[in-house]
């Protein structure tokens, strides 16, 4: 009927049946679609099922935080960074933290600096298990993100139980930590370090090679070492693509010179490359997590760099005014930072989460910039499903791990 | 510290070479920083990723500050990354209002999202950028947010209508004035006069 062959049929006078026009067609990729992590609006124009262009909208979740930043003190700013990335909420305390330091000048205790570790290792796993699962999610498979939540509740409780929160920590402060952690939770989370590798073991063995998820994932979104260039990629996008590069290793920052672990890299820099990166570097996570709690039994000691930026012991308050006038004046007013301009940056889960801070000696900010890698790898977005199936952009997406409160800021 | 000479070293070899792009530099805290004139900075961009001592291949951020004091009011800062030497470096240039800096997209595609996000917030055009849109704000959204001139607040506010059935704008309605906290200690000087205080004279007599 509609081929022509019996054009003339009662009720179907209307239909064309000559040659007709074919334009590209432009569909709305989000804001509310489940496989774009978040709040992200695709403009896609495809010819047929093949991407033509991709037009990423952002700014749906534009909070202003750089410059609510302006007008609050450097503590007040400190839980901004939970807000982020929301998923590994830790990581971004650290460049904050690290950024005050610098040009404070402040030490970090020894203990301190492990618990920091420690804890940007668990923020690490907690991003990974929730991205390496949904992604297999959005190409078809349900059971993965089951298991990995489960595992990210055990560790959202090893947040809680430093800091009282499970999400919006706020617990690395300038100069150290907020709280030390009790004996047992650090023998809990070293528990929980032998256990988990059996549950990533059950993910490989469900995913790895699934043939339906190697369908769906190899050869998907190759990325290069030019297009790493020019497109400004940090993380496991560098990794995935062979070139062995982690700020962890090549430009240390707190205690990781002293850890012994392996920087996973892919061969092919695909979506399935990018994936066995993820699982390998939690492999690595968890070794950093065990050496991390054998180091913290035998250093006990101070948690926060006593002075101008930290506040006095509680002890401390209930006996001297001067510390108590300290406690007052740093939670009203905060500490001043002196004049200058500084760039800190960390490993984050996602790539290199920067701060670049410009100081003017008063107690706010006078410019903070957040470089989030989630930024420049949907900026690619274009450049990199352009060619691809409409349903490989799903794929592209979930292993580009946006996550939009750290595009958005 | 090691880091220090040889980012000190990195500083001298851009000087030589390029005597007409860098204004100064300096190292600071293990960062090296280079003032680079309006006019150059693409070439220099450009040179920074060919040179073999430099491979600045990563553009790892740009961003702007808002000075308004100053007569050339903002400073657009470019930051770079080596990962084959593994080293950084932050460019900054001086530009007035209503001057216009050259893109570097061609040398960096990842300048895109950078550029239209410092149109966004600062209002700075680049010349050579091929889709300068707005990146983060509203559609339509008006004014330029991170400019020290613009109020945190903002001037419109947006809430569903039910009458209408969508979505409106309106100006601000602040039940309470936004807080900003003095903490200037009045035993050092403070040069303004205290509320409720204005009957004193700047001189400190009273009238």
């Amino acid at each position: 009927m509609m081929d022509g062959s019996n054009a003339n049929a009662r009720g179907f006078e209307d239909a064309r049946t000559d040659e007709q026009q074919i334009r590209n067609f432009n569909i709305n990729f989000g804001p509310q679609h489940p496989a774009a992590h978040g709040v992200l609006r695709l403009v896609l124009e495809l010819d047929g099922e093949i991407v033509e262009r991709c037009d990423p909208h952002i700014g749906l979740l534009h909070r202003g935080t750089e410059k609510l930043m302006e007008s609050r003190t450097y503590l007040q700013n400190l839980p901004y960074f939970d807000r982020l990335d929301y998923v590994a909420p830790m990581n971004q305390e650290h460049a904050w933290c690290l950024a005050i330091e610098k040009l404070t000048k402040t030490p970090v205790p020894r203990r301190a600096s492990l618990i920091r570790v420690l804890y940007s290792e668990i923020g690490r796993i907690l991003n990974h298990l929730l991205n390496v699962t949904t992604q297999a999610m959005d190409v078809g498979a349900l059971t993965p993100p089951l298991w990995g939540f489960e595992e990210r509740e055990k560790l959202m409780i090893f947040y809680e139980r430093a800091c009282g929160a499970r999400l919006h920590a706020a617990y690395f402060r300038p100069g150290g930590v907020h709280q030390d952690l009790p004996p047992q939770l650090i023998e809990d989370i070293d528990a929980w370090a032998q256990v988990f590798p059996e549950v990533l073991d059950d993910l490989d063995g469900l995913l790895s090679e699934n043939r339906i998820f190697k369908q769906r994932n190899v050869d998907i979104g190759i990325v290069t070492e030019q297009e790493i260039n020019d497109w400004g990629f940090s993380g496991v996008m560098v990794r995935g693509s062979g070139l062995a590069w982690d700020l962890r290793r090549s430009q240390p920052y707190e205690c990781y010179d002293e850890f012994d672990f392996q920087i996973p890299v892919g061969k092919n820099g695909d979506c399935y490359d990018r994936f066995l990166v993820r699982m390998e570097e939690m492999r690595q996570s968890v070794r950093i997590i065990r050496q991390a709690c054998e180091k913290l039994r035998n250093e006990p000691g101070e948690v926060l760099a006593r002075g101008k930026v930290t506040p006095p012991s509680r002890g401390q308050m209930k006996t001297s005014m001067e510390a108590l006038i300290h406690h007052f004046k740093l939670y009203t007013e905060g500490f001043h930072v002196p004049e200058g301009e500084v760039y800190a940056a960390v490993e984050a889960p996602k790539g290199e989460f920067g701060v670049y801070l410009v100081a003017d000696g008063t107690n706010k900010p006078y410019r903070a910039k957040l470089r989030a890698p989630g930024f420049l790898h949907l900026q690619a977005m274009d450049h990199v499903a352009s060619g691809h199936q409409l349903a490989d952009v799903a794929a592209i997406i979930g292993t580009l791990d946006i996550v939009f409160g750290e595009v958005d800021r | 510290m090691p880091q220090t000479a040889s980012l000190t070293e990195l500083g001298q070899h851009l000087e030589l070479k390029r005597p007409d792009c860098v204004l100064s530099w300096d190292v600071v805290m293990d960062e090296l920083t280079v003032n680079v004139s309006l006019s150059s900075i693409v070439g220099f961009v450009e040179f920074l990723k060919n040179d073999s001592t430099a491979r600045f291949t990563t553009l790892v951020d740009i961003t702007a500050v808002d000075y308004p004091g100053r007569a050339k009011r903002f400073d657009v800062v470019y930051h770079f990354l080596s990962m084959y030497r593994n080293h950084r470096i932050r460019l900054k240039v001086a530009i007035r209002e209503e001057e216009m800096v050259p893109s570097i997209i061609e040398q960096h595609p990842g300048a895109n999202w950078f550029e239209r996000e410092i149109f966004d917030m600062f209002g700075i055009l680049f010349s050579g950028h091929p889709d300068l849109r707005r990146l983060l704000t509203d559609y339509g959204f008006r004014g330029h947010p991170l400019r020290k001139d613009f109020p945190t607040t903002g001037y419109t506010e947006v809430r569903y209508d039910e009458v209408e059935k969508r979505v409106v704008y309106e100006p601000v309605n602040l039940v309470q004035e936004y807080r900003q906290f003095d903490f200037m200690s009045p035993w050092e000087g403070a040069d303004y006069i205290l509320p409720g205080d204005d009957k004193v004279a700047a001189d400190g007599t009273k009238s």
